[in-house]
């Protein structure tokens, strides 16, 4: 098992690195960081713009090699380099990724709750009015892309405002500015603000788990061991809950992991439209400012979360089912 | 001789489209699909406004007569924008599902057939994409997919839809291999790729269908949200996407800008999904609907 995992680590390694590798020679060619400084007035002369954008290690007439050296030798120090306003990457991103973290894990948690228990009831009564609701409603919410959900939402909140006369969904931001109101104050004001960012996250996650969990849970329930559990005395909710659950969650957990880490990145239209300032939203101003080290240090970072999640999702299955540990 | 087509087995193409009529859900999902494509293709003849004409007598004007779905703030007509859009989305998401499926089946089944560094590199290509956030290079590619380039959007776009699909297809792949009749096609001295493409890839055939159609409303979906930042179909083309970041941003005070377009993009989707399910069951030869 140890060798099995080393010869994954060092695996996953290697992939890290070709994709962080590969992110930043396809930003750093792609993007043009030097016509950031072409629309400024008064025009900068053309020596200082060269000066500034070798200071930065972002002057396109440096070759792409030699930038990459550079950027790759910060990189194995922890050092992302500058953004293009000549802040350091690092100390903005680790801000950005508790913000994400938050908005992540409550979506993610809410989410996978909400779905296993919608597939579990789901399958316990194949076919019966339950099933065909969440089946239908899953099939909706799997037809919407985010940055429809999220603008429904979006209206949908402005109209029950209106409607109950005051402003209980904020649409914007993770927090109000200015807000004097003490520490409840901030809390409800947090809460405000983060329930609409939630439900998008989530209701795409409780379409994909229920549909995930009602269809494992299906393979179990004609199982033997079900019957056996029954057959010696325990209640058919016991049977159910003690035996058939918990068998079928593995399978359901080992994608909790896998789509931690892919959510990371991946709520970025949710982080865009609702005005977090995470990670996601980063990633798209990035782009749109031409800012090469703080594209690639996101492509890392995803990376990063991509292989942990795998990893863990392997790590996870052994620790759930005896028979991965055994093989 | 009609004793003879009388006792003949029915084809397996006649069983499954038999069985994929008979649920609810495939004829739903198929009707809907070819009225969409109808109205994607021959609607905006109906009309009186082309998706380039602005009036300008009726800005954010609400649906009437005249303008069935409104106007938007330029003055163009919503029902010939929103069908502009739905026929390149339609066409942006088609060729990018035959694209990674396509791409899926040839990559996993070569990996599965040729064990050693062939498959090790073809794997490690695979994971290597998958590591990748495509939204990322995607995003940063779009400057490329200016003026008309869009069919190069597409092939980006099937870039990176394929790799799962591709490893439970070098999955089945080395199973497949062991079995009689590729043996026997070794054997008797067919070529590799030809067994390949023969034999292999026709035998995944109904798994490959399936995930070609539920790949179209996954691309569908991604080309909806890279268009919507701007990161895909680029002006003056329009696609679901660009038209539901333009009708957003209008959609407190003039419903009909966001409305009609989210409403068809879902239902788009929804159809193609329903298909896709609907064709899952009738390959599935085990699968028991009720009634």
């Amino acid at each position: 098992m140890a060798g099995f995992l080393a010869r994954r680590l060092l695996n996953y390694l290697v992939l890290v690195a070709v994709a962080a590798s590969l992110a930043y020679m396809l930003a750093a060619s792609a993007l043009d960081p030097r016509s950031n400084y072409a629309d400024r007035t008064p025009k900068p002369p053309p020596a200082v713009v060269d000066a500034q954008l070798t200071e930065l290690n972002l002057n396109d007439r440096t070759p792409l090699l030699q930038r990459y050296a550079t950027w790759a030798g910060g990189v194995v120090q922890g050092d992302f380099g500058r953004t293009v306003t000549g802040s350091p990457v690092n100390e903005d991103l680790k801000r950005r990724m508790g913000v994400t973290f938050r908005l992540v894990l409550l979506g993610l948690i809410c989410g996978s709750l909400l779905g296993v228990v919608v597939g579990a009831a789901a399958a316990v009564k194949q076919y019966g009015w339950f099933d065909r609701l969440s089946t239908g409603l899953s099939f909706l919410v799997l037809a919407m892309p985010v940055v429809v959900l999220a603008n429904v939402l979006i209206l949908l909140g402005t109209l029950a405002n209106e409607r109950l006369g005051h402003r209980l969904f904020l649409v914007s931001g993770e927090y109000s500015d200015g807000l004097d109101t003490g520490f409840w104050g901030s809390v409800g004001d947090r809460l405000r603000h983060l329930i609409l960012p939630t439900i998008s996250l989530s209701l795409g996650l409780i379409a994909i788990f229920s549909r995930y969990q009602r269809n494992t849970m299906l393979d179990v329930l004609g199982a033997d061991f079900v019957r056996t559990a029954m057959a010696k005395g325990l209640s058919r909710s016991q049977a159910l809950i003690h035996h058939a659950l918990r068998t079928a969650l593995i399978p359901v957990a080992t994608y909790f992991a896998f789509t931690f880490g892919a959510l990371l990145t991946g709520a970025t239209f949710t982080e865009k439209i609702f005005g977090w300032h995470g990670l996601g939203e980063q990633l798209i101003n990035s782009i749109f400012t031409n800012d090469v080290n703080t594209v690639a240090a996101i492509a890392c970072i995803a990376a990063i979360a991509v292989l942990c999640a795998s990893l863990a999702a392997d790590l996870l299955h052994a620790a759930l089912d005896p028979r991965v540990r055994a093989g | 001789m009609t004793l003879l087509t009388a006792h003949r087995a029915p084809s397996r193409l006649r069983v499954v489209a038999w069985r994929f009529f008979q649920s609810a859900q495939g004829r739903i999902g198929f009707a809907v699909l070819v009225l969409l494509f109808l109205l994607a293709f021959a609607g905006p003849g109906f009309s009186l406004w082309s998706y380039t004409d602005k009036d300008f007598t009726a800005f954010l004007s609400p649906p009437s007569a005249e303008h069935w779905f409104g106007t938007l703030q330029t003055g163009a007509d919503v029902y010939a924008v929103t069908l502009r859009g739905m026929r390149k989305s339609l066409i942006v998401g088609l060729l990018a599902a035959l694209v990674s499926t396509a791409l899926a089946a040839v990559v996993g089944a070569f990996a599965g057939y040729f064990p050693g560094w062939p498959d090790r590199v073809l794997t490690w290509g695979t994971d290597l994409l998958l590591v990748l956030p495509a939204f990322l290079v995607l995003a940063v590619m779009s400057p490329l997919f200016g003026a008309g380039q869009w069919v190069l959007f597409v092939i980006m776009l099937a870039l990176f839809l394929w790799m799962v699909t591709s490893k439970i297809v070098r999955g089945m792949t080395i199973s497949l291999k062991q079995r009689e009749f590729i043996q026997a096609a070794r054997f008797m001295g067919v070529s590799p790729v030809r067994i390949i493409f023969r034999h292999i890839i026709p035998n995944l055939s109904s798994l490959l269908i399936v995930d070609a159609t539920l790949n179209v409303s996954a691309a569908i979906l991604t080309e909806t949200s890279l268009s919507y930042f701007g990161f895909g179909i680029q002006p003056p083309d329009v696609s679901f996407g660009t038209l539901i970041a333009d009708g957003s941003r209008t959609a407190i005070y003039a419903p009909w800008t966001f409305w009609f377009v989210a409403g068809l993009l879902v239902i788009t989707v929804l159809a193609v999904n329903l298909i896709g399910d609907a064709l899952r069951d009738a390959f599935d030869p085990a699968s028991q609907r009720p009634r």
